[in-house]
């Protein structure tokens, strides 16, 4: 190893592992970890960096070494001398090509702590590899080659590594050695990525004037660079920073308390407990907890751990508690604090990065997980995407290969989370393809879109199955649907009379009606017919509670929304009845003059002139009208939904 | 607030791990090769599960030709944890009288290689627990913590799941399975910490005796059993030495030493200057490349 250029390390620890290794262990178990990217582009000089840590912190040996002396001079880019990117370049097919083309993680130890690097490729294919590498760092390096300045790829990195949550960002002027350590050159580079951070939001950053290869300013000071000790300047070396930045836990701690359930541990009939990693705050016995979505709430009398109980958890570590009472509470469950628990929604405004090669298909339903919970969800057509070089938006149908937009997503049911950028655990989420169960995505919530954030399920004592008891019947929803004109008001009208007759309690919801109160301030735009019946849904679903059986009758002409209301029901409450009436039939019939006016182009958007009437699938009763009278069908109604309860 | 220590991380980490899969698999085995890695990996699962013992079963794809003193451990272990133990051997490798003397590369590819296959398909397991650490060698170094196997148990380095955050994507087909590396994170002095701190036992070989060895190959070989030939002129001698890694005790190779406790052991860990697979003569064949080509083909 005489032909490389290094200092002698300054680690002072081999000398207290060879007199003291007792006191040694005391130190080493006692240092903290800090995971951090490094992300530059092709030429950086980033692989040589790591290299140079590694090396500096004795985790190359020297049989490692003999290796890489031996490939560095048959593929090495470096003359003669080791080229260190050979060392930290994984795969045989890259070796080959010299670039990295995946996340690599490396580590090394300093006298303070336990470090993990992903090593993340440059090319622009590969945001995908960043995004992944960013998302388990505390801090990311951003290399910058000290002859070229901020370039686009500068940039990219920069902002990804800024979606993606990192508040500690560490500009490395590198390669300070081939500009003659000029303190001009590195003031300008500054100046330059100053202003461009400022730009995207990154509030703050710290520079330094290195070199890689030389090793100035990773481990000590270097005498090349003496108008860094000024104090406009951080002054400190690279290590010398990693070894003192906070890490993301301790930040985490000082949140309120949650934690994703993951497993119920249940040996014994003697023994339940709930296992999980805590994803922000502390948790010790006797504390009074809520559990998400039920929102059921309980005291904590027991953290359990292996080597006997503790007397308090925080944030990172993984634990099993015990609760005073028995509540619901399983995988999926988000155990917090009773006093600020966190939100759950249905629908969220997020921004997503696309990590496969298929591109986004909007409304096409993918898994959701997002920490031990996993949904079915849809996302729509992007609001839009961002240009990673110029961070300009532009319209987007879709999200293709390392794109990055901002869409709404509606999940199957509600999700407990946080925004992303309060707590990553409950904020951040993947994507999975349903067919090809591969990984497609990976969004971070910002927000939800419904009002019902802060509301938090109440638990009641009297509940649906007492209300229903009560009535002696089984609530349900009968959902006439049909094209306007076909005779859902007429049919279901006579079936409540019928039912009424029969010592049912029953309420008709119909179309009409409700747009003259509830709905009043819905129009019949695609978004309005959706949350119109929406709104319909919710509301049968109330009356369903409260123990009636719920006639409806609207157009509803979209499956989608149709399938929406069923899925808010319990099994076999929903009866979808098709009034199956030929157009040409309706339209003859036209009671309210509507068809001649859709046809005459005075009304936009009339199911079956200018807007599609979906037909169901397989409903549970389709009524024939032009084979049975109104009368028939009712009676045919009736029949299947007492027969069924 | 209280910072947690890297040891307190890394616990942590690979616990979420391990109890992700149990939650998500179908049917769950933890491979167990007796060695330091293991070791840990197998106590970080009783504590995930604590008071529960660890809800699978530990499978050892044995070839016949481990330390006596590993199988002594094995077995020892699985009755401490109260987990049932399984242990497959080829039976075409057996029935050929396959060996580490006759047979060089052979011998690694039908007992481990083709053992672990057939084992994982005999018993349906859909997911495998492995203990390597991505700091043992480059190719772990890019592989991710769930790496997917197709039917055929092949791995494709260009075709993995991305991993964010600590959300792992646990679905796949029928017949696909998957090998968790709950310990990636982990140094080989993170794992010597971990004992030590936690007491975890391990083989007495890690710890140097006065051994009947022969020098072969720039090798020390222990001569464990009377299987071992010897060659003409050699004659075991009895050397103060100690293991690094564990495998086929012909196959491995053992380092003087005079560390007879554990923060010796540690001591003199970081104070060498070779690494820790050096002993291993498997990543050796097909250049720098062996051990990628090996994944390839299904080694874990």
């Amino acid at each position: 190893m005489a032909d490389i250029d290094t200092k002698e390390p300054v680690y002072v620890t081999d000398k207290l592992i060879a007199e003291d290794i007792d006191a040694y262990l005391v130190s080493h178990e006692h240092k903290t970890m800090l995971r951090f990217i490094t992300c530059g582009s092709v030429d950086d000089g980033k692989s040589t960096l790591i290299g140079r840590l590694l090396y500096d912190s004795k985790m190359i040996f020297e049989d490692q070494l003999d290796a890489l002396q031996a490939d560095s001079r048959k593929v090495g880019t470096q003359g003669q001398e080791i080229d260190f990117a050979l060392l930290v370049d994984g795969l045989a097919a890259e070796r080959e090509q010299g670039i990295t083309i995946d996340v690599a993680y490396r580590f090394f130890n300093t006298e303070m702590r336990k470090f993990i690097v992903a090593d993340c490729p440059g090319h622009e294919q590969y945001t995908r590899n960043m995004v992944t590498g960013a998302s388990t760092a505390d801090l990311a390096v951003i290399l910058i080659d000290a002859r070229k300045g901020v370039l686009v790829q500068t940039r990219r990195h920069s902002y990804l590594c800024h979606l993606i949550g990192i508040r500690n960002i560490v500009l490395a002027v590198n390669k300070m050695d081939l500009v003659g350590y000029d303190q001009a050159v590195f003031d300008a580079i500054v100046k330059d990525y100053s202003d461009f951070a400022a730009s995207i939001g990154i509030e703050s950053f710290t520079a330094l004037p290195i070199s890689g290869f030389k090793g100035d300013n990773i481990t000590t000071l270097s005498a090349n660079t003496p108008w860094y000790s000024a104090p406009q300047y951080a002054g400190t070396t690279l290590v010398e920073h990693l070894e003192t930045v906070e890490v993301l836990s301790s930040v985490d701690a000082d949140k309120p308390f949650r934690m994703p359930v993951q497993w119920v541990n249940r040996p014994n009939l003697d023994f339940r407990g709930f296992s999980g990693l805590i994803a922000t705050g502390s948790v010790k016995p006797g504390d009074k907890i809520r559990v998400l979505p039920s929102g059921k709430t309980s005291t904590i009398t027991r953290v359990v751990a292996f080597d006997g109980d503790l007397d308090e958890a925080v944030a990172g570590q993984s634990v099993t508690v015990c609760f005073e009472d028995e509540i619901d509470c399983s995988r999926g469950s988000v155990i917090s604090v009773a006093d600020n628990p966190p939100q759950a929604a249905d629908q969220f405004e997020s921004t997503i990065v696309w990590l496969a090669d298929e591109a986004l298909i909007p409304g096409r339903a993918y898994w959701l997980k997002l920490g031990t919970q996993m949904v079915s969800a849809t996302v729509q057509e992007p609001k839009y995407t961002v240009n990673v070089n110029t961070m300009d938006r532009m319209a987007a149908k879709t999200l293709e290969l390392n794109a990055i937009g901002v869409a709404e997503v509606t999940a199957d049911k509600q999700i407990v989370f946080e925004p992303y950028a309060d707590n990553r655990m409950l904020g951040g989420f993947i994507l999975i393809d349903k067919m090809t169960n591969a990984t497609v995505a990976a969004g971070m919530l910002n927000f939800s879109l419904r009002r019902s954030q802060n509301v938090h399920w109440q638990a009641v004592d009297i509940d649906r199955k007492q209300h229903a008891g009560l009535k002696n019947q089984k609530p349900a929803v009968l959902w006439f649907t049909g094209l306007s004109g076909s005779g859902k008001s007429t049919i279901a009208n006579l079936v409540e009379k019928k039912l009424h007759r029969m010592n049912r309690h029953t309420f008709l919801l119909d179309g009409d009606n409700v747009r003259h109160g509830l709905n009043k301030d819905l129009g019949f735009t695609e978004a309005d017919r959706i949350e119109n019946i929406r709104r319909v849904g919710e509301v049968a679903k109330l009356m369903t509670d409260a123990g009636l059986i719920v006639i409806t009758a609207f157009i509803s002409p979209f499956q989608a929304d149709r399938e929406m209301v069923r899925s808010m029901m319990p099994e076999g409450e929903f009866i979808e009845v098709f009034i199956d009436t030929p157009l040409k039939v309706a339209e003859a019939r036209d009671v309210k003059g509507l068809y001649k006016k859709a046809r005459s182009g005075e009304l936009k958007n009339f199911t079956g002139i200018d807007s599609p009437y979906e037909a169901p699938r397989n409903p549970e009763v389709r009524i024939d009208t032009t084979a049975l009278s109104p009368e028939e069908a009712a009676e045919l109604i009736v029949n299947t939904l007492l027969g069924d309860v | 607030m209280k910072t947690l220590t890297h040891l307190e991380r890394l616990e942590a980490e690979s616990i979420h791990i391990i109890r992700e899969v149990v939650a998500e698999a179908e049917r769950p085995v933890m491979l167990y090769s007796v060695g330091k890695d293991s070791a840990v990996m197998l106590h970080l699962a009783r504590k995930a599960f604590y008071p529960s013992p660890p809800p699978f079963a530990l499978l050892h794809v044995d070839t016949t030709w481990k330390f006596k003193a590993m199988y002594e451990l094995r077995d020892k272990m699985a009755r401490d944890s109260g987990m049932e133990l399984l242990v497959y051997q080829n039976p075409e490798a057996r029935e050929k009288g396959i060996n580490p003397f006759d047979h060089g590369a052979l011998h690694t590819d039908m007992w481990k290689t083709e053992g672990l296959k057939q084992a994982l398909d005999k018993y349906g397991f859909d997911a495998a627990f492995g203990g390597a650490r991505r700091d043992e060698e480059k190719s772990r170094a890019k592989e991710r913590i769930f790496s997917f196997r197709t039917s055929s148990h092949g791995w494709d380095p260009k075709n993995q799941r991305p991993e964010l955050w600590n959300l792992y994507n646990a679905r796949k087909a029928k017949g696909e399975s998957i090998r968790v590396f709950p310990i990636s994170n982990w140094t080989e002095l993170d794992i010597w910490q971990y004992i030590h701190l936690n007491d975890i036992p391990i083989v007495p070989l890690y710890f140097a005796d006065r051994r009947p060895t022969v020098e072969r190959d720039g090798m020390l070989l222990m001569v464990d059993d009377e299987r071992f030939p010897l060659l003409p002129g050699e004659e075991p001698v009895l050397r103060s030495v100690r293991f690094r890694t564990l495998g086929c005790y012909p196959l491995t190779g053992a380092v003087e030493s005079e560390a007879k406790t554990l923060p010796e052991v540690i001591q003199e860990t970081l104070l060498t200057t070779t690494s820790e697979r050096q002993g291993r003569a498997i990543d050796k064949d097909a250049g720098g490349a062996g051990m990628e080509v090996k994944k390839q083909q299904g080694y874990f």
